[in-house]
Parts: structure tokens; C-alpha cells; sequence
């Protein structure tokens, strides 16, 4: 079998395609988020479209340029541009510009803590503004590769090469630095803080045991990973790059150390994105021919959300309750679901 | 490289020694009435001063990739701003990369080898040296990235012809040509060279790697005839110039006009790569293949190596087979035996 083809009439997938509410957004999309009732879906240059229930469609402009990087906390976005500026984009459509790097230079990584504070890093400086407070920026041997904050306290982990540091803005001389050669690109904490993992240039993940820096090896993927979502309550880490999701234990205090991953709905292509369900044992994935795919963790039954035979699925989110899913391809053509 | 090449966004390196032009040829470029959009990667703001293009500064970082060869390094820059710069796709029609004055080529001709993301995007058009006719000679032996930078170009652009006699010119030329006698090269002031000679060569499309035979220099001054057969070295072209062998960086051609056996030649191949990639800075071949009508093409930049069946031999076209390699201290006589015995006997 060269193709994923799901017979319409096959008893071994459930198909929910014509429940799905399609959307059509004209431009390139790279991520989804749901800010508040509404599906946003950051563009990949200048702007951002939101989708209500009804499927209408309104775009608001945030960047002059590329959109570089985004994150969410479900109440607004945070984004990056290659324009030089961090701006939030809030539920209501209303866009606040919160910084602009004095040499325009491009923002390459942004993230955003539950209390409200944001982090983002231009070349090798990472910046963090809490409240009221002025930005203290952070200086890291080479470019930032991506930003996270910790679940707990005001502490920011910063991904680079050879490794990332962790650094706590509110105390002087706090940064500590977690070598493991190569390129770190993307990093992410356990909701239970116990884990650092990033997404390295090389097709793996490097994780480390925060409580004695223990190392995680994560590696075997076909291609580089550039998904990663927690499952719900945190005892799994779903992540894209290979033909299948592949799901990392975390529910033990080793982590996935000495541990198989888990491996789900293996198609006849790349896996491009993946969103764990925010309160049950569920993820989407969103594949490189198309496909989407609802999944449940325990036997890796799947739903068939759509078909393949487009671009590759670039966004995938749920809302915060679990009862609606986003998702478009890189063209931005995509859909709601509502569960 | 060569599969959907037409969609793919070309890539120019402009490489060059401090001073030598790289910024002249770059405003020239930008600012000639082309029609095209280019994004340019510099690595410093301000020098151009151009609208209506691209530019981005980045900052040189190159690490080594975790796959145990060593001298496989990356541009990790170059990996985040292709990266940054998909977003923006038909906005702009190229892309060049101005690297600074003491970098080495490798890594970024690298970066467009190993990266998955960045090869499905792009392609590497052509490394692009200028040099400065006055002051190379001088740099090729007190620096080493100078004659990386000559070693690794497609296309050489001797710049401030105007400031240097006749004979220093030819003395320039022929220590360019000791080096790298494949290089297309253009003598020009303040780097008035045609675009269409330095954009959209193609010269990493295995499609296009006809041009294996040496460059020789413009007809006009020294009319020599370009037939060479029987002549296996640079050295002996015999068109009355004076001859140089560099003592470190030298390029070595092989040919023959009987049938490879692939399956010597393959693994011989391989591991020449894998022992003596550090030395070898790029590989090119034709090759004629026992039992096989179709011709085999390969190049490498240092362990990389990319090939492919490229056509059908042509009725009445010799079956040669024909490699080059340019680099440091080049185990000659390693290479040519090992290279003998894959000749089918």
C-alpha cells in the first residue's frame, strides 16, 4: 500500500469527515490556537485569521512581515515577526504591541507564562518582562533556538547549541547551563517541572531530569521533530517525525529513561503535527499528506477527521474544554470540529 | 538535488577575502534593473543600501552535526533563517548568502546538504569568490581561508584588474588556476561582471555537471586550442603561462576511457570520502558504468556525497569516465590506484 485510503465503507476506521466544518482561510497558516470560543490561525506572514463556531472568518493584521513565532495561554497569543516586533493578539481581535528590537532584528522565539509574564529572544539575547517591570535580558553563548517557561515560578528555559540554560530573571547569576552537543531548536517543561525536553536539528529529542540532570536520549526518528504536545495530566509526550506519533512515557519519576516509547497511528506518511486532548487520553495528528487523525492513547483507536491528498496539516488545537478541534494544511485549507 | 531543481529557490554563497568586493558585487546585483527579488543574508547591516529587498543579518554560527563525521558542520544560521524566510515564499525569486571574509564555504554548501527542510526548499546555486587581483597572491600564502575560498568556488570573480600590471595579472591567474582550474573566472573592475555569469549557474545541479573539463582562461589572450587529450594534469596545458603548484591545495583529475565496475567503484568511492573527506574540499564525476547505457553523475562537498543516473549515453558519445577532486594535500597516488582498480579488466 503506497497511500493512506480509508474505504468509505471500512469497518476498521471511524470516520467523522462530514461532521467537520470546513474553513478556507487564503493564506499560509502555520499554527492554530483557540483564544477564548474562537479557532485563531496565526498566518505565515502579517496576519491572523479567527474562526467562530458559524465558520465566519476575520483577519486582523499583527505583523508587517513574517510571523516567526507564537505561543498561547488561551487568552492571547504572543507572536514574533521578522519585522522586529513582539506584539499580543487578544481574544477580542485587539493587538498590542509590547516590544521592538532596536536593530529591527528578527524575533525568533516567544513565550508566554502562565501569570502573564513573555519571554522573547532576538539572536543570542533572550528577554523576560514581568507585570510592571522593566525587560531583563539574558545573554546565551549562541542563538536562541526556542523559549519555555517553567510551569511553576518565574524561571525560563532557553534552547541553544550544545545545549540550554535555565535561568531564573529575578535572581542574579542563576543561569545554569545543560550541555548536550549538538543544535537545541525547540524546549518544553513537563507540566509537573520534573523534565526539560528540547527538539534538537538532528532527527531526536534530548531531555534531562531536572532534579540531577539526568540525561534522556530520545532518538530514532526519520525525520526532525518539530511537534511536541503533553498529554493530558502530563504522563506522555506526543511528538511528530516519524510515520507513526510517537509517544514518550513520563508518568514515572525515570521518565522515559530505559523505556520503549509508544507508537500510534502509523500511516504511509510523516507525521507534521500533534495535539493531545486537554482532559482525556486523546491526541490529534495531523499527517504529511493531509491526513488528521483522533487517536485514543490506551488501544490507538483512531477517527478519520479528514483525508489525505493535500498539503501537509500545519495547525492542530483543541479548545480549552475539549469539545471543539482547528486544523488546516500549510495552504491554509482546514476545518472545525465540534465533539 | 536535481529532482523538481525549477521550484526549488536558488541559493548564491558569495564568498571572498577582506576587501576583495564582495559588497560591490552585492550592491551590483541588487541594483541592477533585473526584475527579480532577492533576499540577501549578510553578515553585517547597513553596507547595502538597497529597498525593496530582503535583507537579513546573521551572525556565522557553524556546529558540527552529531553523526560522527567530523568535519561535517552546519551553518545552524543559515538552517533557522531558511527556516524563517519559507514563511515568506513569493516574495522574492532568490537568495544569496554574503558570508564574511574569513569564513570557509563548507559549512554553508553543507547546510544545503544535510538539512532535510532546507533541501526541499532550496538549492545551491553556485559558490561565487571575488578575490582581489592586487592583494590575493599575498593572502594565498599567509591565509588559509583565502585559498578555501578559491579551492571551494564555482564561479571567481578578479576583481581591481585596474590595479595591477599585466604580468601581475597573469602571475594571479595562474596561482588561482594551481588551485582550482574548474572555476569559471572573470576579470573585472569594481566587479563589473555580467549577473547571468555569476546567478543561475546551476553549479550544483548534477543535471549541469558537464562543465568538468578545466576552464581555461579567455581565448582571446592566448588563442591556444583546447584540445588536451593525452594531458592528465593541469600543469600541462602548455598555453605559455607561467605554471604554479600550490604546496597544500591542488586538484586532481582522473579519467579513463574503459568501463567502470560499479561495484568496486561505489564502495572505493565511499570510503575515499569517509577517510580522506577532510582533505577533499569538492568531488565531481562523470562516469561510464560496465553494462550500463546510463550515465552516472556525482559530486561531494568534504563526506558528502549526492549521485544519480543522470541520461542515456549518446550514439557516437565516448564512454569516458572522468572525476575531478579539489583539496589539501590530496593523496595522489592513493587516489589513482585506488581508482585503477575499479576499471573493469
Amino acid at each position: 500500500m503506497k497511500e493512506f485510503t480509508p474505504a468509505p465503507d471500512s469497518a476498521s476506521i471511524v470516520s467523522v469527515t462530514d461532521r467537520v466544518k470546513p474553513v478556507t482561510l487564503g493564506m499560509g497558516v502555520t499554527s492554530a490556537h483557540f483564544l477564548g470560543p474562537r479557532a485563531a490561525f496565526v498566518g505565515a506572514e502579517e496576519n491572523v485569521a479567527f474562526v467562530d463556531a458559524k465558520g465566519e472568518i476575520s483577519t486582523v493584521a499583527v505583523h508587517s512581515g513574517g510571523i516567526l513565532s507564537v505561543a498561547s495561554d488561551g487568552k492571547r497569543l504572543i507572536m514574533g515577526g521578522d519585522d522586529g516586533k513582539v506584539v499580543a493578539l487578544d481574544a477580542k481581535g485587539e493587538v498590542t504591541l509590547l516590544a521592538t528590537d532596536p536593530k529591527r532584528r528578527w524575533i525568533d522565539a516567544v513565550a508566554l507564562h502562565p501569570d502573564g509574564a513573555f519571554a522573547w529572544s532576538a539572536g543570542k539575547v533572550a528577554t523576560v518582562k514581568s507585570g510592571k517591570n522593566e525587560g531583563k535580558s539574558l545573554e546565551v553563548p549562541s542563538t536562541v533556538g526556542g523559549l519555555a517557561f517553567a510551569p511553576k515560578g518565574l524561571r525560563l528555559a532557553i534552547a541553544h547549541y550544545n545545549g540550554a540554560t535555565l535561568w531564573f530573571p529575578n535572581m542574579e547569576g542563576s543561569a545554569e547551563f545543560l550541555p548536550w552537543a549538538g543544535s537545541h531548536l525547540g524546549v518544553t517543561f513537563s507540566p509537573d517541572n520534573k523534565f526539560l525536553v528540547t527538539t534538537m536539528h538532528e532527527s531526536a529529542l534530548h531531555g534531562w531530569r531536572l532534579a540531577d540532570n539526568r540525561h534522556m536520549r530520545m532518538t530514532g526518528y526519520p525525520g526532525r521533530v518539530r511537534s511536541m504536545s503533553w498529554s493530558a495530566g502530563g504522563k506522555g509526550l506526543a511528538t511528530s517525525g516519524a510515520d507513526t506519533v510517537i509517544i514518550w512515557p513520563f508518568a514515572s519519576k525515570d521518565g522515559p529513561m530505559g523505556k520503549e516509547p509508544a507508537m500510534l497511528a502509523p500511516l504511509q506518511a510523516r507525521v507534521s503535527v500533534v495535539a493531545c486532548h486537554p482532559k482525556n487520553d486523546i491526541f490529534a495528528a495531523g499527517y504529511s499528506d493531509g491526513t488528521v487523525l483522533m487517536v485514543r492513547l490506551e488501544d490507538g483507536a483512531e477517527i478519520l477527521v479528514r483525508r489525505n491528498g493535500t498539503p501537509p496539516v500545519a495547525a492542530l488545537a483543541w479548545n480549552a474544554k475539549g469539545t471543539l478541534l482547528a486544523f488546516a494544511d500549510e495552504n491554509g485549507d482546514g476545518g472545525l470540529l465540534e465533539l | 538535488m536535481s529532482e523538481a531543481t525549477s521550484q526549488k529557490i536558488p541559493v548564491t554563497v558569495l564568498t571572498g577575502y577582506l576587501g576583495a568586493g564582495k559588497t560591490t558585487l552585492l550592491n551590483r546585483i541588487l541594483s541592477e534593473n533585473h526584475g527579480k527579488k532577492y533576499a540577501v543574508i549578510v553578515n553585517e547591516f547597513g553596507e547595502i543600501g538597497i529597498d525593496n529587498d530582503l535583507i537579513i543579518g546573521a551572525d556565522e554560527e557553524v556546529f558540527e552535526m552529531n553523526n560522527g563525521c567530523i568535519c561535517c558542520t552546519v551553518r545552524g544560521d543559515l538552517v533557522r533563517i531558511m527556516d524563517g524566510l519559507m514563511k515568506r515564499k513569493g516574495k522574492f525569486d532568490a537568495i544569496i548568502v554574503e558570508t564574511t571574509g574569513l569564513a570557509d564555504p563548507a559549512p554553508v554548501a553543507q547546510t544545503f546538504f544535510v538539512d532535510e527542510d532546507v533541501q526541499k526548499n532550496a538549492r545551491l546555486d553556485a559558490v561565487v569568490t571575488v578575490a582581489d587581483a592586487k592583494w590575493l597572491s599575498d593572502r594565498l600564502k599567509d591565509a588559509p581561508e583565502a585559498k578555501n575560498q578559491i579551492a571551494f568556488a564555482d564561479v571567481i570573480v578578479l576583481n581591481k584588474t585596474d590595479l595591477v600590471t599585466k604580468g601581475e595579472l597573469a602571475e594571479v591567474e595562474a596561482r588561482i588556476r594551481a588551485i582550482n582550474p574548474y572555476a569559471k573566472l572573470h576579470r573585472t573592475e569594481r566587479c563589473s561582471v555580467a549577473l547571468a555569469d555569476v546567478l543561475d549557474r546551476g553549479a550544483f545541479d548534477l543535471d549541469r555537471i558537464l562543465d568538468i573539463e578545466p576552464d581555461f582562461l579567455n581565448a582571446d589572450d592566448h588563442g591556444h586550442d583546447h584540445d588536451h587529450h593525452g594531458h592528465d594534469h593541469h600543469h600541462d596545458h602548455g598555453h605559455g603561462l607561467k605554471h604554479y603548484h600550490d604546496e597544500d591545495m591542488q586538484s586532481l583529475s582522473l579519467k579513463t576511457d574503459k568501463p567502470l565496475d560499479p561495484n568496486v567503484f561505489m564502495p572505493w568511492l565511499q570510503n575515499l570520502v569517509q577517510v580522506e573527506g577532510g582533505k577533499i574540499l569538492r568531488s565531481k564525476g562523470i562516469l561510464a558504468f560496465h553494462d550500463d547505457d546510463d550515465r552516472y553523475v556525482f559530486q561531494g562537498v568534504h563526506m558528502m556525497l549526492e549521485g544519480n543516473h543522470q541520461r542515456k549515453w549518446k550514439d557516437g558519445e565516448p564512454r569516458q569516465s572522468r572525476l575531478v577532486f579539489i583539496g589539501r594535500e590530496l593523496p595522489e597516488e592513493l587516489i589513482r590506484t585506488g581508482f585503477e582498480s575499479c576499471i573493469v579488466s
